[in-house]
């Protein structure tokens, strides 16, 4: 126990004299909180709009006049041609091209089927689904209310959808994004601050003095463990302190809950830093291996995309992803205010790969050279 | 003077290529992340679960859930036995939408009289949310169209979308750029500032300092073999995405090798930069984490549009290298649009390329501490 003690101590030296990590534990953590929460939404508020319009007609202008007062929709331009319209797309400019062929108001009067076309810009799908159908339903409104006007036994009973968000009724995003940015934090930073260590040991030489010593293998995995451990949890006090302040995030549950369980996922992503620097000669492997995992972490953890949009395998693969079960943790207790039950399933998940990956880590480590 | 420069980076070459691990590394890593990304990550959704609530309980009704689930969108979970039961599937954090349906439904959608049909959705993820309430608000106004048009109004304006450069909405065409991005940065930047660190920590670079060779050009010799190396990635993303994911490259194939040689060599700057600024590898990590990775991946558009930010971080989102290559690969891959086009953000790499150069150049010290 002695010895563990002092290898701990060690650990604590050369991570205290280390001046850039204070500022990187507290500073970062809340600018990435800020700026996050504001980038990463997938809300279409912008469309870049260009009109060609063919008809020229009193419709067709009242038309116009209703999508560009919607805010959503900026017009870029009006060229007379289809042609013209299309380098506008090409270049980037524009979003969605909406044309109103000759001939359009008329079709209407005879009651021929009026059309409208729409080219959508659709490289990104989804932008592009929500995009033309915010001006098809707008389309649809002003037809609709034409064909009150001149036709009113035409037409059928109005539909109204109204929509609400539980837990987060104004669709605030830093309350989204807060919990799972800490989760974030707080592995990517412990992940990367264990797995450069071992090895760094290793290519500097000191790590032959530790061999020569009695100390064990498990000692010695402990003795790594436990100060970053601190580490980790510091960071989240800070993280959950500074969301609390900054965006006034709801802490529903228990905070106990979150800490308790927190310690667990620690364990496991500190674990797998350590096989990582095992495994590693140099600092820069270590780092490229432990990114590598960092960026499937971060992609496949649902904070950006969500896990249900995934193909059936990558969700099952995102169970070993301790990221991932943190941030649905952290969300769940914290906004939702679930209890122990809730989260037993990601409990349990975490439990078995902090028990894989630490003894993994003791395993692999060789104390000969 | 050249042949000792050549003798120069052949010794690089070896350092690199003697190295397996960190050859797997560099070969490995984009392969692997192009795979599980071009699978993985997308903001579509499938088979959303969602409950209902139905009061009305008739045929029109059971037609609406029918006519939900038909586009795999949603699926139907539960049909819940009364209101008590709404809180239950967002709590276990199975179910993230809920349709209540009003007890007239179907006598009103013949009638005049409006009715509301009511979307419950999990604020605890607003872009989740978000998204499904806009796909299932335009279904439901779907439905409600097909039905009127059953009585067939010949005023009613038929909107004809086309989805051009991605007719099928397919997310790979969105990622594989952004992926290209993201990797060639990784392999570059981080490489690179990595290696020189790695020199001064171990004390070598003192070393090569007093060499007949002069500072530039050690450093030129450093960077030339990654440069190689990451083009060779590139190429290898690039024949991954037209292969496996079918993204197509409509535009000149010249074009987009030149573009992607010019964006190595801007990360190759930028990594060198940040290397005359850190001292140490574990410095030099940081920095391009903080600095390089999470903007780029957060702010270039890879992951979210970068016209729905707040005007601060689209003015950051313009100085990032990745925002402008991603912009150039979507042109000339998917839309097929020649220099012309992207003239701007050649342009604007060319520019930002000079700009690292010449800091790094001013930055990099020649004599001891």
């Amino acid at each position: 126990m002695k010895v563990l003690g002092y290898i701990i101590q060690k650990e604590f030296l050369q991570i205290i004299r280390n001046k850039a990590l204070l500022p990187m534990m507290t500073v970062l953590p809340i600018i990435q909180l800020i700026v996050l929460s504001n980038a990463a939404t997938n809300e279409v508020k912008n469309v870049n709009l260009v009109i060609v319009d063919l008809d020229q007609s009193e419709q067709s202008r009242l038309l116009n006049s209703k999508i560009t007062a919607n805010e959503r929709f900026s017009l870029i331009a009006t060229p007379f041609s289809t042609k013209e319209a299309l380098t506008y797309l090409q270049a980037n400019k524009s979003d969605v091209i909406l044309e109103i062929p000759r001939g359009f108001e008329k079709d209407f009067r005879r009651g021929e089927q009026p059309k409208i076309q729409l080219l959508v810009n659709a490289i990104n799908g989804q932008q592009a689904t929500v995009g033309s159908g915010y001006l098809s339903s707008i389309i649809h409104g002003f037809n609709a209310e034409l064909i009150r006007q001149t036709l009113p036994e035409m037409s059928g009973s109005q539909v109204t959808v109204s929509t609400r968000n539980w837990y987060n009724p104004e669709l605030n995003y830093s309350h989204f994004m807060a919990p799972g940015i800490l989760a974030e934090l707080t592995a990517l930073l412990t992940i990367v601050l264990s797995a450069m260590n071992v090895v760094r040991e290793r290519e500097i030489g000191t790590i032959e003095q530790i061999n020569v010593t009695p100390i064990k293998k498990w000692q010695f995995i402990l003795g790594k463990l436990i100060p970053f451990l601190c580490i980790g949890l510091f960071i989240l006090v800070v993280g959950i302190a500074a969301s609390k302040i900054i965006f006034d995030i709801p802490i529903r549950g228990s905070l106990l809950l979150i800490f308790g369980y927190a310690i667990f996922n620690l364990i496991a992503v500190l674990g797998l830093g350590l096989l990582i620097s095992n495994f590693a000669d140099t600092q820069q492997q270590a780092i490229f291996i432990a990114f590598f995992f960092i960026i499937i972490f971060i992609l496949m953890c649902g904070l950006f995309t969500p896990i249900e949009s995934m193909p059936k395998w990558a969700q099952i693969l995102t169970i070993p992803n301790p990221l991932a079960q943190f941030i649905s943790v952290s969300r769940k207790v914290l906004m939702k205010g679930s209890g122990f039950w809730d989260i037993r399933y990601e409990f349990f998940y975490t439990v078995m790969l902090a028990l894989v990956f630490n003894s993994l880590a003791i395993w692999s480590y060789k104390k000969q050279g | 003077m050249l042949k000792i420069f050549w003798a120069f980076v052949i010794k690089e070459f070896y350092h690199i290529l003697r190295d397996k691990r960190t050859l797997l590394i560099l070969f490995g890593i984009p392969v692997a992340l192009v795979l599980l990304f071009g699978y993985t990550v997308t903001n579509e959704f499938k088979g959303a679960q969602m409950d209902v609530l139905d009061y009305a309980r008739n045929a029109s009704s059971m037609e609406l859930i029918g006519h939900m689930q038909s586009s795999g969108h949603f699926r139907l979970r539960k049909l819940l036995a009364s209101e008590h039961e709404l809180e239950d599937g967002f709590k276990e954090g199975s179910t993230k939408l809920v349709m209540v349906i009003p007890k007239d439904f179907a006598a009103d959608l013949y009638g005049k009289h409006p009715f509301t049909i009511q979307l419950l959705a999990d604020g605890s993820d607003p872009n989740n949310a978000n998204t499904l309430e806009q796909y299932a608000t335009s279904m439901i106004k779907t439905f409600q169209r097909t039905r009127l048009q059953a009585g067939n109004i010949a005023q009613a304006i038929t909107i004809e979308s086309r989805m051009l450069y991605n007719p099928q909405l397919i997310s790979a065409y969105n990622f594989i750029p952004g992926t290209i991005g993201l990797i060639l940065l990784i392999i570059s930047a981080m490489l690179t500032s990595l290696t020189i660190a790695k020199e001064k920590e171990t004390g070598t670079m003192e070393i090569l300092l007093v060499s007949p060779l002069s500072p530039m050009l050690i450093i030129l010799g450093k960077v030339t073999p990654y440069a190689l190396l990451a083009f060779i990635d590139a190429v290898l993303v690039l024949v991954l995405g037209y292969f496996v994911f079918d993204v197509p490259i409509i535009g000149n194939l010249v074009l987009l090798l030149l573009s992607c040689l010019l964006y190595v060599i801007t990360c190759l700057a930028l990594g060198t930069l940040i290397s005359t600024v850190s001292k140490t590898q574990q410095d030099a990590m940081m920095r391009s984490l903080i600095g390089l990775m999470m903007p780029s991946l957060i702010l270039s558009g890879f992951l979210f549009p970068a016209t729905s930010m707040p005007v601060i971080l689209q003015w950051i989102s313009k100085v990032i290298p990745a925002t402008y290559f991603i912009e150039i690969l979507k042109g000339v891959m998917l839309r097929g649009v020649g220099l012309r086009f992207i003239a701007l953000e050649v342009l604007v790499l060319l520019v930002m390329t000079a700009v690292f150069l010449i800091m790094a150049w001013k930055n990099f010290k020649i004599r001891l501490e």
